[in-house]
């Protein structure tokens, strides 16, 4: 029984789903809450940009301006005009998904160098069209964003709210829907990965003329997974948006894409659930190396570099290895 | 009219030349190793900053140029040798993170050693502008067209002439092939991202007197760099001159006649354009992929 359950697809999401649950053990005072709901938005995202990176095969150096547009999308769509919050967060994502569409085709026919060029400068437009436009974004001082609510119901981190007759704070509430958001992003994750498209889309990263040989129309399913990983960060930046309750272009420029990408490629490119270790442990180290002060860029470069050069395939994957390679050794080479 | 259209163009042919050399540094690290070095823009940084805080020191200006650019020589050779050579497996991404964390690591330091502030370093030569039909040409443009020109000379002879230059060549041809005629490839590939730092701290140096200088000056300098390389083709020697010198002229033209604000948007626009028309830039070469 416990055999089955180590090998079902699951295995991770119930993983998952108890230490989101046991962690406010852990949690002691708002702002941790307000870390941890950070990071469990930060993740969802990067699991969408995975796909892109890790099973498809092409990178994005500019997915924060998807990010980006979402947060500033709904931002604009409750503040300035007064919609409401999910109705904005679902046209930001299909708006932003058209987007990815356009760009896509052209630039996802680029490989390599070319392509991260190309999502590059796709970023920097967008992070400088945020800049610029003082009128609609507030430019570089940013914009107020007005708390999430759905049907008259707000969600705010100031305020409280009671849950089965348990009193529980803003950010606590916040925290417990961005881990079910979290789990949503993962599950959906899984489910596209185990399906054709997701068959189709590691073809595409063995060998894209291999795959193309074979009848995988390469350029749809690429353009398919931009088009989907974009989504993902535009909504996410929807919600950040609403949890910050205040944006600045910030969100959407380059540092904020390279720190997308580094979540990926640290945490384990291809591994959904190491990709979310890779957006904790980055969301955390400037947390740990803010005591060192002047030091701490410094640190982090450093151990960016070291986590690269002696686990290129990331944390969570050499992380398992070495784990089963225990078990292995113990059992004797059985399992 | 002509007069304004001149002080664009000077403008544009200036810091062009500063992202033709830029360039010319990521083409030869592309060459030799199919590495994107994401701290390209860090040699600059350290040839400014290094050349600035040496002068205030009281150092000759000359010998604090040559101390500066030795400085960010000794740092390519350190970035191969400990960052980008240990990692022999890594995927291309990989290989842009460890850069990107040793572009972190650099600009750390420079800022834990020369603080936040902007640094200001004087002209070369007399302060007093040039005056051309009535546009104004600062005489710092003068020494950075010179040395560009100068350098580019510099690395062709190099190439062709002497067996480094050659040495190199074979390597970023065919990795195994050079080796097996006995070439050092390690030894190569620490040279060329000395060469290519040299590069670096040169464009910075002769351009600090005209953009000042501070701690994370290189960041966007290197992006444009790359954008430049880019538009030329990745590897293509003449294609990083000419693609440094269009990005600059368009960019100051845009800026000029369109709006300043956009003026970063042009560079990103304009690489876009190019990679939709010619997914390979300029002059990059043709590959057909193996299965």
């Amino acid at each position: 029984m416990l055999n089955r359950f180590m090998q079902s697809r699951l295995q991770g999401l119930v993983v998952l789903t108890l230490i989101l649950i046991i962690l406010p053990a852990f949690l002691s005072n708002p702002f941790h809450y307000e870390l941890a709901t950070q990071i469990a938005i930060l993740a969802a995202t990067v699991v969408g940009l995975n796909l892109l990176v890790g099973f498809a095969g092409q990178i994005s150096l500019g997915h924060a301006g998807f990010f980006g547009l979402g947060a500033y999308f709904s931002g604009i769509a409750t503040g300035t005009y007064g919609w409401p919050s999910v109705p904005a967060l679902v046209a930001g994502a299909i708006i932003v998904g058209i987007i990815a569409w356009i760009v896509g085709r052209p630039i996802l026919r680029l490989k390599g160098h070319y392509l991260s060029m190309a999502t590059l400068a796709v970023g920097f437009i967008i992070a400088i069209i945020l800049n610029n436009e003082r009128a609609i974004t507030g430019g570089p001082d940013g914009m107020p964003v007005p708390a999430f609510e759905v049907f008259g119901w707000e969600l705010s981190p100031f305020g409280t709210y009671s849950l089965f007759g348990l009193e529980i704070s803003g950010v606590q509430a916040w925290y417990m829907f961005s881990s079910v958001i979290l789990l949503l992003a993962v599950w959906f994750a899984l489910n596209l990965i185990q399906s054709p498209i997701g068959r189709a889309l590691r073809s595409v990263k063995g060998s894209e003329v291999a795959a193309s040989v074979v009848g995988v129309d390469t350029a749809k399913y690429k353009s398919l997974v931009f088009v989907i990983s974009a989504i993902y960060a535009s909504l996410m930046g929807g919600l950040y948006a609403h949890f910050q309750g205040f944006i600045t272009p910030a969100i959407a420029s380059f540092e904020f894409s390279i720190l997308f990408i580094t979540m990926v490629v640290l945490g384990g490119m291809g591994s959904t659930f190491g990709v979310i270790l890779g957006a904790v442990v980055l969301k955390l180290l400037p947390q740990v190396l803010a005591d060192f002060q002047d030091l701490e860029h410094v640190m982090f470069g450093l151990i960016l570099m070291l986590t690269m050069i002696f686990m290129p395939k990331g944390l969570l994957p050499t992380l398992t290895a070495a784990v089963s390679k225990r078990i292995r050794k113990k059992t004797g080479g059985e399992a | 009219m002509l007069a304004e259209f001149l002080q664009y163009l000077f403008t544009g042919v200036t810091i062009g030349a500063t992202y033709a050399l830029i360039a010319l540094g990521f083409t030869l690290i592309y060459n030799a190793s199919h590495v994107i070095n994401f701290a390209q823009g860090e040699f600059l940084m350290i040839g400014g900053m290094a050349t600035v805080s040496l002068t205030a020191m009281g150092v000759p200006m000359v010998i604090a140029i040559v101390l500066a650019i030795t400085l960010a020589g000794v740092l390519g050779i350190a970035l191969q040798r400990f960052a980008i050579a240990p990692a022999k497996q890594a995927d291309v991404v990989t290989l842009i993170i460890i850069t990107i964390g040793a572009s972190i690591f650099i600009r750390g330091i420079a800022q834990l050693v020369w603080g936040k502030e902007y640094h200001v370093m004087q002209n070369f030569s007399s302060d007093e502008p040039i005056r051309v039909f009535g546009a104004v040409l600062n005489s710092q443009s003068l020494w950075v067209l010179g040395i560009g020109a100068v350098v580019v000379v510099a690395l062709v002879l190099f190439f062709t002439k002497t067996l480094i230059g050659k040495a190199i060549l074979a390597t970023s041809m065919n990795k195994e092939a050079a080796r097996l005629v006995g070439i050092r490839t390690q030894m190569v590939l620490m040279l060329a991202f000395m060469v290519s730092a040299l590069l670096g701290s040169v464009a910075g140096i002769v351009v600090a007197p005209i953009t000042f200088t501070s701690y994370d000056i290189g960041i966007i300098l290197g992006l444009k760099g790359f954008v430049a390389a880019a538009i030329g083709g990745l590897g293509s020697g003449v294609g990083a001159v000419v693609g440094g010198l269009a990005l600059g002229i368009v960019e100051a033209m845009a800026a000029g006649y369109i709006s300043s604000d956009y003026k970063d948007a042009v560079a990103f626009s304009m690489i876009l354009l190019v990679l939709f028309f010619m997914p390979r830039g300029l002059f990059g070469a043709k590959v057909v992929e193996r299965v």
